[in-house]
């Protein structure tokens, strides 16, 4: 009996790393293939020149320039939204029914599939307000698909804060307000940023909410404003490997483009969980 | 000092966690079919030297230990041995009660499950343990409803009865009852007292009434030593080393 | 004065609590102001019943069946290789590895999170089709096998990291009862910490349904996109958020086809809705 119970529990614990292992193994191979396909295209001019001959030849330079700004502004647009909701979840929301709309339609938008997304944009931001497509109207769609995120890590930190802190600020006389103020968002940012961050990566990486809302196939130029159309790292990707007659050299230049995208999004997550780890042995409450 | 028959002995127990020197040359025996209290102030490794006698401190790591734990003529600390039959022969209850998400039942039948018991004996095994637990009466119409609709003092009773179904030669209790209300502890301390018929305890207390209530023996401890071990009733009115005395006489706690 | 900013305070909290109520409802409104139209056209059983898509034809067959088949077998197929690799994984980080080994496992798992899905399709079409051209001799290797593959692997995270956090809320005290009853690791893990953390589990193998059902780079790139009922699992397939995405840009706002894309979306909605309102009831039910 010992025996055969030594048995099971040791194929379990086998099979258990087996399954790690095929995990591993294929991580590896997926980071390698990238790695070592687009490694090799990475020089100067592929990142800081125009395509040319039709995305055959030439840099990704308006695309890193494009998914730039539509990270920087979807998170501007986002940051605040997310962390005033998370301030009324944590902090003023009494139970109601209507918190429980608020609740339910935060996770909700948080299992919205993107293209769903990708369609909410076209008929809002480029139909309905006319933005057209463009910088803006991508910007404002990635912005809100971000915003459940921005509102889960916010609200995390934010009650992660020792309630003490909370009595402590409103036992001095100080206000609901300026507690919130002074002493738990300081005290709860580094989180809050951290999880914001990792939502970064997502938004940097998104491409089916911005083809029909921001992406354009092929541009030379830069974006002037935000009403322009823009070239980004992941549509420039699938572009590269649908579109267009000439794979053999478009391949190695979607591999290049799919290095750069990886590495932004891989070099801010990490940056980020590495502060959060720093947090964290430091944290003296 | 060892006339009687001494279920587990230690020789020279020492343990660390990582640097810090918990258990120092502890030598306890633990009588048969007798309750055995382990007193002392908090932080004082009564507890820590409680999961030394089925190894749950194992499951800490940076513990080192030396030294021996002689169940019967058997050292559990061999490398020869298996610990899942150690635990089997010496049961264990905890501070707070600790049901799984279960059915009572299921509760109970957990240890003879996992060793494979014939199904067609283990119906019978419940139910003398419930028995023996005192808690048959309460439970036995609703058997299949989940182990937390009990209340706090059935649930600890429940984790005695989940300990005795495996038949243990020993139960170790772990500050049982500092969890329950004034009732349930009283219930259980009786429990201690009819159980020792057919199984020896070794409980740890940080009621030292509790230890003069139900202790044949106890064992004082402080600072990771074993300072005086005796008959309860002789420790408690000659203590002969004066910590024993200041620490039953309340001057430290 | 004070109280007008306390109150103003306050009230900009709420306005943007409640704004994210209003972009659910946009959505919601937006898909089936687009969506419905499409019914004029075909009924909404025959949307749902019949295989042949045809949208350009004249006249055009608007029946999303193979699409809805396509999208289940892919997503069938994702499931079956990451809930064993994601709760393979997630029991061995929270139960067997040790302290340093979780605390290198955890933040991959994150990282492995946040890799793009487009960077995924590009793999599986350059690298992974060819391969499996190679290996089975069969004539494409984009299809539901490869899109499975890929999309499974994409999913792993999402149930590892889920299933992880409820297997390591279950009490350590569960853990160490069952282990002084002579239980050894293995049996406390099967017996007790996983039974004791289904509902999260159940969640997690549930969000990371919806999270492979909607995924659409990975499908759009990788499945190969024929809109048919496939007789085996080496046959390309069109899922539906494939459909949207390869051909809302082909087609003319206002005419039956953009309509019947919309249409897909609500279907597509409806699916994950259904199970993002299964996992707050499992949450909701483990809270009482």
């Amino acid at each position: 009996m010992t025996r055969t119970r030594k048995l099971q529990a040791l194929l379990g614990t086998s099979l258990l790393k087996l399954f790690i292992a095929l995990t591993a193994i294929f991580l590896i191979l997926f980071l390698y293939v990238i790695f070592s396909r687009g490694g090799k295209m990475i020089n100067w001019e592929f990142l800081t020149q125009s395509p040319r001959r039709y995305m055959t030849e030439g840099g990704i330079f308006p695309a890193i320039i494009g998914t730039f700004w539509l990270t920087v502004l979807s998170i501007g647009f986002a940051l605040p939204l997310g962390i005033f909701t998370a301030v009324f979840l944590t902090s003023y929301a009494r139970p109601s029914w209507l918190v429980r709309i608020i609740r339910v339609s935060i996770n909700t938008l948080a299992g919205v599939p993107s293209i769903i997304y990708g369609l909410f944009g076209l008929t809002v931001f480029v139909q309905f307000f006319k933005f057209d497509v463009s910088l803006l109207s991508g910007a404002l769609t990635l912005g809100v698909l971000a915003m459940p995120v921005i509102i889960n890590a916010s609200e995390e930190a934010i009650r992660s804060v020792p309630p003490d802190f909370r009595e402590a600020s409103l036992a001095l006389g100080a206000t609901e307000r300026q507690t919130i103020l002074r002493v738990i968002l300081p005290t709860a940012l580094p989180n809050i940023l951290t999880g914001t961050i990792i939502s970064i990566g997502r938004v940097a990486g998104e491409t089916a909410p911005i083809l029909f809302t921001a992406a354009t196939f092929y541009t030379r130029l830069l974006p002037t404003s935000v009403m322009d159309e823009v070239m980004a790292l992941p549509y420039h990707i699938y572009a590269l490997m649908t579109e267009g007659s000439h794979a053999a050299k478009q391949v190695p230049i979607a591999y290049g483009t799919a290095v750069v995208l990886l590495a932004l999004v891989l070099l801010v997550s990490t940056v980020a969980i590495i502060i959060r780890y720093r947090l964290r042995k430091k944290k003296k409450w | 000092m060892v006339n009687k028959s001494a279920h587990i002995i230690t020789e020279d127990l020492n343990l660390w966690f990582g640097d810090n020197h918990v258990l120092k040359d502890v030598n306890i025996p633990v009588y048969d079919r007798n309750v055995t209290a382990l007193i002392g102030p908090s932080g004082c490794g009564k507890s820590t030297l409680l999961r030394c006698f089925n190894r749950m401190n194992d499951l800490i790591p940076e513990t080192r230990i030396t030294g021996k734990v002689m169940l019967y003529e058997e050292n559990i600390y061999s490398s020869r041995v298996d610990v899942t039959n150690v635990r089997t022969k010496v049961g264990m209850v905890f501070q707070k009660p600790n049901p799984f998400p279960k059915s009572i039942y299921k509760n109970v039948s957990y240890g003879l499950n996992v060793r494979g018991i014939a199904r067609s004996r283990i119906e019978e095994i419940v139910e003398k343990s419930l028995h023996d637990a005192w808690l048959w009466e309460e439970v036995k119409d609703r058997l299949h409803e989940s182990a937390f609709s009990l209340s706090g003092g059935q649930q600890q009773r429940l984790c005695i009865a989940r300990a005795l179904a495996n038949d243990p030669e020993i139960i170790l209790l772990d500050e049982p009852t500092s969890a329950l209300d004034p009732q349930s502890t009283a219930r259980i301390e009786e429990l201690c007292l009819a159980l020792k018929d057919q199984v020896t305890i070794l409980i740890v207390t940080h009621n030292i009434a509790q230890a003069g209530r139900i202790s044949d023996y106890t064992a004082f401890m402080y600072l990771g030593e074993m300072v005086e071990f005796g008959k309860t009733k002789q420790m408690f009115t000659v203590p002969k080393d004066k910590r024993t005395e200041a620490y039953l006489s309340g001057v430290f706690g | 004065m004070n109280n007008f900013k306390e109150l103003s305070f306050k009230t900009v909290t709420y306005i943007a609590s409640l704004f994210t109520i209003v972009v659910l409802l946009g959505i919601i409104f937006s898909i089936f102001l687009g969506g419905t139209p499409v019914f004029q056209y075909v009924s909404l059983t025959k949307f749902l019943s019949s295989p042949s898509w045809h949208p350009t034809h004249d006249p055009p067959d608007f029946g999303i069946l193979s699409l809805i088949i396509g999208s289940l077998l892919v997503t069938a197929g994702a499931l079956v290789i990451s809930i064993p690799l994601g709760l393979g994984s997630a029991i061995y980080i929270s139960e067997i590895a040790s302290q340093r080994v979780r605390e290198i496992l955890k933040p991959i798992i994150e990282l492995l999170a946040g890799i793009p899905s487009v960077v995924y399709g590009l793999f599986g079409m350059a690298f992974l089709s060819p391969f499996l051209i190679r290996i089975f001799k069969i004539p494409t290797g984009l299809n539901i096998f490869s899109a499975s593959i890929i999309l499974g692997l994409m999913v792993v995270p999402i149930i590892s990291s889920l299933s992880e956090d409820a297997l390591s809320s279950v009490p350590k005290s569960l853990r160490e009862a069952s282990l002084a009853l002579g239980a050894n690791k293995w049996e406390t893990i099967i017996r007790i910490v996983v039974p004791a953390a289904k509902a999260g589990i159940i969640s997690s193998i549930i969000l990371g349904f919806g999270r492979a059902v909607g995924e659409t780079m990975v499908v759009l790139m990788v499945a190969g996109g024929a809109a048919q009922i496939p007789s085996n699992i080496f046959q390309p397939v069109r899922p539906m958020p494939a459909t949207i995405a390869a051909e809302m840009g082909e087609t003319v706002i206002g005419s039956p086809h953009f309509y019947a894309l919309y249409g897909i979306a609500i279907i597509l909605f409806v699916i994950t809705f259904i199970s993002i309102l299964i996992t707050e009831f499992i949450v909701m039910r483990k809270k009482r």
